[in-house]
């Protein structure tokens, strides 16, 4: 099946910016709309030998479980973890408001 | 085994002569770090391959292995007491950390990368941290917040990306050991643009804990350097496994020394070489397709057999990469959310509070990425959304298969393949910075190896006739084959310092004027 991307609109990367959380300027809007729709064109061709009877490599080494013991070793202490924090309260990291701004 | 004394220029010394030397005490460490921290005094403002230096650090670890070796100590590693330059995405615990991006400015990380430890523990001296294209994004090192690297061969020209710092370290003379990545080719590109060796490690040969993820499926730590024996002897020091980076394969560093060694005795006798159908051809420039002809020629007139292969999947490699790639780094780039480290915007331009986690993180992000980020995480992000994945994504990973199909077919044929590492020669600044696709292609032939997880290396070919500078050759090896490719480099290297007199990085222009 080849991809029949359709022209992204301006929404459409708005809506995308949204979803990757990213703010965006009016001018990187139109911007990002004409590379991204090229770029997309150009990409959509993997889906021409793409078929049914191919399985997908996710990873180029094959992938398992890796365990360790069960045993408790030192990992990075408390003060090390926050040192970098934008902000930090009573031992912990401060962030602004999460609850309440979304439906 | 040349000497050094303390008189030449250590700077133009390789790594291996400068070990020798500080191992015998011909030489000081502190003297050799010295040396490069002089060095980079006075080029690195014109070069820009730095975007930290850690003089008084470097010059602490250069006086601690001469204080071991004075007790008379084994040195703690082949290469101990040489100076190094670390690729700013590989932490070093309370050195500053970028990755070439605004949104890590001022970020001390709080451990050491498990290839860091590495580095420490063999007693290599790291001099600063090197710059990058952001996250290791590019193929220009225009990309970073920090300002572009300029090829020390042409200044007005791109090192390569995204390991550009790296590579124009080494071929500006400020280290003789440099540590890159390489995502989509980001050793190799910058190697050949810049006349330099650099080698990709079969996935999984070095551990990839501490090195800031770009697309965890691709990225792979490697060593560079400007001969092979030297990559070798760092490639020796920083691969082998690590239980902490569940990627790493579970086997001790290959001997790729020793493969050096027998390539320069041995040549390449009995060898067959595969040159890669689609590799070649349209796209490549005229200097760099007649480069790769006389290195071909190079290694018949050593003794190998040449044989055509066909991979006829390549050519949807770069298609299949950039939409892999863009869907991975748009998940890892997701940690980058203003909450536990790095930069956090929580004004608006008008100087009123933004009350939000939600909206703290997306302007955050907003002024946080720069324009190839923002461009990779949105494509990303489309890629992996619902009603487009199978198309996208999925399709992109089954391209992988076939292509990992025609190299086990290609292996079939030849013990290692061969081709141009980059299309073209170092580019003008600014050339293909607004044009997307055209500098994706820069990375044509190093995705394939890429994407099918296989060892590759750049070492120089020549010089192009037509530009004047470095072309690169890519020798890529079967998975795990580090050992035939690492031999196949040396063997060239050696036959094309025995046929010109002299190898393409001691070519590279003085940069005297800089100071």
């Amino acid at each position: 099946m080849a991809a029949q991307q359709p022209a992204l609109t301006r929404d459409d990367v708005a809506h995308l910016a949204h979803l990757a959380r990213l703010q965006l300027t009016e001018p990187e809007l139109d911007l990002y709309r004409r590379q991204l729709d090229v770029v997309l064109h150009s990409v959509a061709r993997v889906s021409e030998i793409a078929t049914a009877d191919v399985e997908p490599t996710t990873h180029a080494v094959q992938l398992v479980n890796v365990y360790r013991p069960d045993v408790v070793v030192p990992g990075l202490e408390h003060a090390a973890a926050l040192a970098a924090a934008p902000a930090t309260d009573e031992g912990r990291f401060r962030v602004p408001q999460i609850l309440g701004e979304e439906e | 085994m040349s000497t050094v004394s303390p008189s030449a220029d250590l700077t133009r010394q390789t790594a291996a002569n400068l070990a020798t030397a500080i191992a015998s005490r011909e030489v000081s460490a502190v003297e050799v770090t010295r040396a490069h921290l002089d060095r980079i005094e006075a080029v690195d403002a014109d070069v820009h391959a730095f975007l930290h230096v850690s003089g008084e650090q470097a010059l602490a670890a250069a006086a601690a292995v001469d204080e071991s070796l004075q007790r008379g100590e084994a040195p703690a590693s082949p290469l101990a007491g040489v100076p190094l330059a670390l690729k700013d995405i590989v932490v070093q615990q309370g050195v500053p950390t970028t990755a070439g991006s605004k949104i890590l400015e001022g970020w001390l990380p709080p451990y050491d990368a498990t290839v860091t430890q590495r580095l420490v523990a063999a007693g290599i001296v790291i001099l600063g941290k090197t710059n990058l294209d952001e996250f290791a994004m590019g193929s220009s090192t225009e990309n970073s917040a920090y300002g572009p690297t300029r090829n020390p061969w042409d200044l007005t020209r791109i090192p390569g990306g995204s390991g550009g710092g790296s590579a124009a370290a080494l071929a500006a003379f400020e280290a003789p050991l440099a540590i890159g990545t390489d995502t989509g080719g980001s050793i190799r590109q910058p190697a050949s643009v810049t006349g330099t060796v650099g080698a990709k490690p079969t996935y999984g040969g070095v551990s990839r804990y501490g090195v800031i993820a770009l697309a965890s499926s691709l990225d792979q730590v490697g060593p560079c350097a400007r001969t092979v024996l030297d990559t070798a002897m760092l490639h020796e020091v920083i691969a082998g496994h690590d239980p902490r980076d569940s990627t790493s394969i579970p086997q001790p560093a290959p001997n790729v020394v020793d493969a050096v060694r027998r390539g320069q005795s041995d040549g390449v006798a009995g060898m067959r070489i595969g040159i890669v159908k689609q590799l070649g051809g349209d796209g490549y420039q005229a200097g760099v397709s007649e480069s790769f002809a006389q290195a071909v020629a190079t290694l018949t007139a050593a003794g190998a057999e040449i044989v055509e292969v066909d991979c006829p999947h390549f050519e949807y490699g770069l298609a299949a990469y950039y939409l892999i790639l863009p869907s991975e780094c748009s998940s890892n780039l997701a940690r980058f959310d203003a909450m536990r480290y790095g930069l956090r915007v929580e004004q608006r331009p008008d100087g009123t509070l933004i009350e939000s986690a939600e909206q703290v993180m997306a302007a955050t992000r907003g002024q946080g990425f720069g324009a190839e980020v923002k461009r990779r995480i949105m494509l990303g992000t489309y890629a992996l959304s619902a009603g487009y994945y199978d198309a996208y994504y999925g399709s992109a990973q089954k391209v992988r298969t076939l292509i990992r199909q025609d190299f086990e077919r290609a292996y079939e044929q030849a013990d290692v393949l061969i081709s141009p590492s980059s299309p073209v020669t170092a580019f003008a600044i600014g050339e293909k910075v607004d044009d997307p696709m055209a500098m994706y292609l820069n990375d044509l032939a190093t995705i394939p190896g890429s994407l099918a997880g296989i060892p590759a290396m750049s070492v120089p070919s020549g010089i192009a006739s037509d530009t004047g500078l470095p072309v690169g050759l890519q020798i890529m090896g079967p998975a795990l084959g580090e050992l035939p490719m690492y031999r196949v480099a040396a063997a060239f290297e050696a036959a094309y310092l025995a046929e010109h007199g002299t190898l393409v990085p001691d070519l590279a222009p003085a940069l005297e004027g800089a100071k």
